[in-house]
């Protein structure tokens, strides 16, 4: 059983975004975290001050944890943000202004 | 003909929001439902993502039928232009003036660009938060809220890992537990830290609900046909990972609420769903002027607030679940609907909900009792352990403040350590850092709701509104 | 603040001292500054001469190990930005003077301009380089300084009298949690100093001018002084209760940008004011147009202590023998409390205060001028 059969989930076709260039698979309405989650990965930013790694932590979009860089914009809440094909992710460090 | 009718912004697409929409509509206010998700719902409710093609999304839910009554409700109403459903508005601030009240909010998962609504008076239905209490290793990619894995699964139907352990306080627990479990995750332990002995000191109290005991015992019979083991009287302790979690160290307590020694056990995982309970979403009606009681808005009898024109409705007002949500939003949307059209309310039209509302205050207040964090919890946090996620500030910061500095309150603490100054503004450090200091827990002053860009703050007030003129 | 830097340099002199607070450490008009110690807004006079003292023993006290990197001490200089040739004149005029008075202040084209400060809007017309202008972190400046000054804190004892003996002279102060003997009282109760005065029979016009400041999201460093447009120093400098707003903008140490400032005077009303910090944001965003797109995280206020004349009161009241005040420095409060502390030390210690009192006495004011 995983969540999807659960749900009876009968989504499009999976289209390929990119996380830092690598291709990874996801599914019509999945934001960022859920295509990220489903292909194992659980964090993809690191700290402004010790450099530590994060994900999602409050899954809702308060806690601000989970931010990404979509499309060359930073500081993206990647609980919140729905995936489109060929959107190109970018782990953020810093205050995701340095780049 | 709907232009003539009272307008009334009611903020938050939940149980309670939704109740007072339907209410306020049906008793001939035109209402502009304004809400951040991509569809209704809120929390409790909420969907998973149309394109996923969800067949069968009553799988991760209780009470399915109170919400297809709701999104009908919904629908009927948005049919015959009685309601208005704004999705993806993330409000920031809700602005009194001489001609109403100006919803002020951000457009889409970007939040760049504004939208405003113009009303008459204005609903506050803006849920609440978890509160998770700092522990070492609660940073670790995988230790997720309960809540946030709640969410992710039925918003995206997915999971973060294979083995989960959830733990904390709180009746949030078991639908989780059960809910990844279902959803095929091996759910290595539930640990609660509620003592077994308040349940049985306060087993009248709680018998005066019967439908939620029923509830309980359903999640017990899933729990068990899971193999879900089990741990009450039990906390985490730590968190063990580099780069990700690995495991937990649980422990049990002692019967003042210290860790036992020689207790701890350590279970492999790869995802912790951790919570202590929720927090009201306050700040909207903060900005507005409304009198706030500890950490919730205060309300009359009828879910006004202290501020002429502003009604406050759901966990906003004080945590209590879905049920007593719904039962005091239809009185505040019948109390909008009457005083819109300059009536006097007639408070037996809701006395049904009214008995609700009472008897579902005092049963969470006795949950409040059993469930409330183990009162030594603060020692877990040892001095290099991070409290203030976002700005980095640990505990020996906050304990040099207060001892060091003459730090006494959350605000001093704030300013000296940078604790709550990030980009949750304290949402998730606030209860831990009142707990180390050892004073009562308030509610943080916080006058945007969320980050607004600057650009759009410089122009407030000069959107135009198309919809309020209807 | 000023309460702390009396405290130090009082302590310091060899006095015993201690610290009530009804509030917590900076809970006051401090926890809600910017932290500026500013020389550049100020005309030729004696708060420039208490400016400049104030700047140099700030510096002094950064230099001490340990202690000026505990509040973030930023000698980073300010600039100010004229926008049109004509505001540059009267800037320039302006800076002339200050310049006899002893304050450095480098005149700036537009392209220098934005050599200093790369994101600034090319719009200007030049502006003015104030390398004296620092900055502080308020709270973590007004912590360390009782800490450094060793006296006795009691934080959360509200002062309910002044009492006074038999010759007028004052006996310490009676709290809500006791009593405290001392032959001198000094009053710092800032934005509130006025009811400390008359609690020990003297009146003291301070007045509440309300300011709020905004805090965008953590960014790298892109603003590298203290920037402010030219028209801050005549909105400082006016008597007006409606609201005024001059940008000031300004990055800090932990990464967020500040912006200022608003003044309006409306009481201790702490609600807040949509359309005074719009006007915060419009006028940044003027300056600095990237911040545009720059989220603001938060907005907080404070009041500052107004007095009629924009001088504060710092010396001993002749009216009331033992009692001392070091109140009313409205928005330059953090930059002023150093010299403020200094001179009240050498005047607690008998010596010759380094600058004329005359100017900051407390009695200066006729009754008819309080309601200027």
């Amino acid at each position: 059983m995983n969540p999807l059969e659960l749900a009876q989930a009968r989504p499009g076709p999976a289209f390929t975004v990119t996380l830092d260039g690598r291709e990874i698979e996801a599914l019509p309405g999945q934001t960022v975290a859920a295509a990220l989650w489903t292909a194992g990965i659980t964090s993809w930013r690191s700290t402004r001050g010790e450099g530590r790694p994060r994900g999602v932590f409050c899954g809702i979009g308060v806690c601000y944890d989970c931010l990404v860089t979509v499309n060359d914009r930073p500081i993206q809440r990647a609980c919140l943000v729905p995936l489109r094909p060929g959107d190109a992710i970018r782990t953020q460090e810093g205050t995701g202004h340095d780049g | 003909m709907t232009a003539e009718r009272p307008h009334l912004a009611v903020i938050g697409a939940g149980p309670a929001g939704l109740a007072a929409t339907l209410a306020a509509a049906r008793h001939g206010v035109r209402v502009t439902l304004v809400d951040s998700a991509p569809e209704a719902g809120g929390q409790f409710y909420r969907q998973p993502a149309r394109e996923l093609g969800a067949r069968r999304p009553e799988a991760l839910h209780h009470e399915w039928r109170t919400w297809e009554r709701l999104r009908d409700g919904l629908r009927t109403h948005q049919q015959q232009g009685t309601v208005t459903h704004l999705t993806d508005h993330h409000v920031w601030l809700v602005e009194q003036h001489s001609g109403g009240f100006t919803v002020h909010a951000l457009l889409g998962p970007e939040q760049t660009e504004p939208a405003e609504v113009r009303a008459d008076a204005v609903l506050l239905a803006t849920g609440g938060y978890e509160k998770v209490l700092p522990f070492p290793g609660w940073t670790l990619p995988g230790v997720v809220t309960a809540g946030g894995a709640q969410a992710m699964l039925k918003a995206t139907l997915s999971v973060s890992g294979r083995t989960a352990v959830v733990a904390g306080t709180g009746p949030l627990l078991l639908p989780v537990a059960t809910g990844l479990a279902a959803a095929g995750v091996r759910v290595a332990a539930l640990v609660e830290s509620a003592d077994p002995r308040d349940f049985v000191r306060r087993s009248r109290a709680l018998s005066a609900q019967p439908a939620k005991l029923a509830e309980g015992a359903r999640y017990a019979a899933q729990l068990a046909r899971h193999r879900v083991r089990t741990l009450i009287h039990h906390i985490v302790v730590e968190a063990h990972g580099t780069d990700r979690l690995e495991a937990v160290t649980v422990a049990a307590l002692d019967g003042a609420g210290h860790v036992r020694p020689g207790t701890g056990r350590r279970i492999a995982c790869d995802t912790l769903a951790v919570g202590h309970g929720m927090l009201p979403h306050t700040d909207l009606a903060q900005g507005l002027g409304c009198r706030i009681d500890g950490v919730a808005v205060h309300v009359d009898d009828e879910q006004r607030t202290d501020v002429p024109g502003v009604w406050a409705a759901g966990e906003a007002t004080g945590i209590g679940g879905a049920a007593l949500s719904l039962a005091e939003g239809h009185i505040a949307g019948r109390s909008i609907a009457a005083r819109l059209r300059g009536v006097e309310p007639e408070p037996h039209g809701w006395a049904g909900a009214a008995r609700a509302r009472t008897g579902l205050r005092r049963f969470f207040a006795t949950l409040d009792e059993i469930y409330a964090p183990p009162a030594h919890w603060a020692e877990q946090i040892t001095d290099d352990t991070v409290v203030c996620r976002c700005e980095e500030v640990t505990g020996g910061a906050i304990r040099e403040a207060v001892t060091g500095l003459g730090a006494g309150d959350q605000r001093t603490v704030k300013l000296l350590t940078r604790a709550g100054m990030g980009w949750c503004q304290g949402r998730m450090c606030g209860s831990a850092v009142a707990g180390l200091i050892g004073c009562p827990e308030t509610a943080a002053r916080r006058p945007f709701a969320r980050p607004v860009p600057l650009g759009v703050l410089a122009r407030a007030g000069e959107t135009p509104a198309p919809e309020a003129e209807g | 603040m000023a309460g702390a830097a009396c405290a130090l340099y009082a302590s310091r002199a060899g006095l015993d001292v201690t610290v009530v607070d009804r509030g917590p450490v900076a809970g006051g008009t401090t926890g809600a500054g910017e932290g500026n110690l500013l020389v550049s807004d100020k005309e030729p006079g004696p708060e420039l001469e208490l400016a400049l003292l104030s700047g140099r023993l700030w510096a002094e006290l950064a230099a001490e190990p340990g202690l000026g990197a505990a509040f973030e001490y930023e000698p980073k200089g300010g600039i100010v930005v004229a926008s049109t040739p004509e505001g540059l004149t009267a800037l320039a005029d302006f800076a002339a003077g200050q310049r006899a008075a002893g304050v450095e202040a480098v005149s700036v084209g537009p392209g220098q301009l934005r050599e200093l400060e790369p994101y600034l809007t090319p719009d200007t017309a030049g502006g003015v380089l104030y390398p004296q202008d620092a900055q502080v972190m308020p709270t973590l400046a007004a912590a360390h300084l009782l800490r450094a000054s060793g006296a006795r804190l009691l934080t959360g004892w509200n002062v309910i009298d002044v009492p006074r003996g038999a010759d007028g002279a004052v006996r310490g102060v009676r709290t809500d949690r006791g009593e405290i003997h001392a032959p001198t009282v000094v009053n710092a109760a800032g934005t509130w100093g006025g009811e400390i005065a008359a609690l020990a029979g003297a009146r003291l016009p301070v007045l509440p001018r309300r300011g709020f400041v905004l805090v965008t999201e953590p960014l790298p460093r892109r603003v590298r002084h203290k920037v402010y447009a030219a028209d801050y120093v005549a909105d400082v400098a006016s008597d007006s209760a409606a609201l005024q707003t001059s940008p000031v903008v300004e990055g800090t140490a932990a990464g967020p940008v500040l912006i200022g400032a608003s003044r309006e005077r409306v009481g201790f009303d702490r609600s807040f004011s949509l359309p005074a910090v719009r006007a915060l944001a419009a006028g940044a965003t003027r300056l600095f147009p990237f911040l545009e797109d720059v989220r603001a995280m938060r907005t907080y206020l404070g009041f500052r202590p107004y007095m009629p004349d924009h001088l504060p009161a710092i010396g001993p009241d002749p009216r009331v023998p033992g009692l001392v005040h070091a109140c009313g420095h409205e928005g330059a409060g953090i930059g002023l409390a150093t010299g403020t502390g200094q001179l009240i030390a050498q005047v607690l210690s008998g010596k010759v205060p380094e600058l004329d009192l005359a100017p900051f006495r407390p009695d200066r004011f006729a009754p008819a001028e309080e309601d200027a």
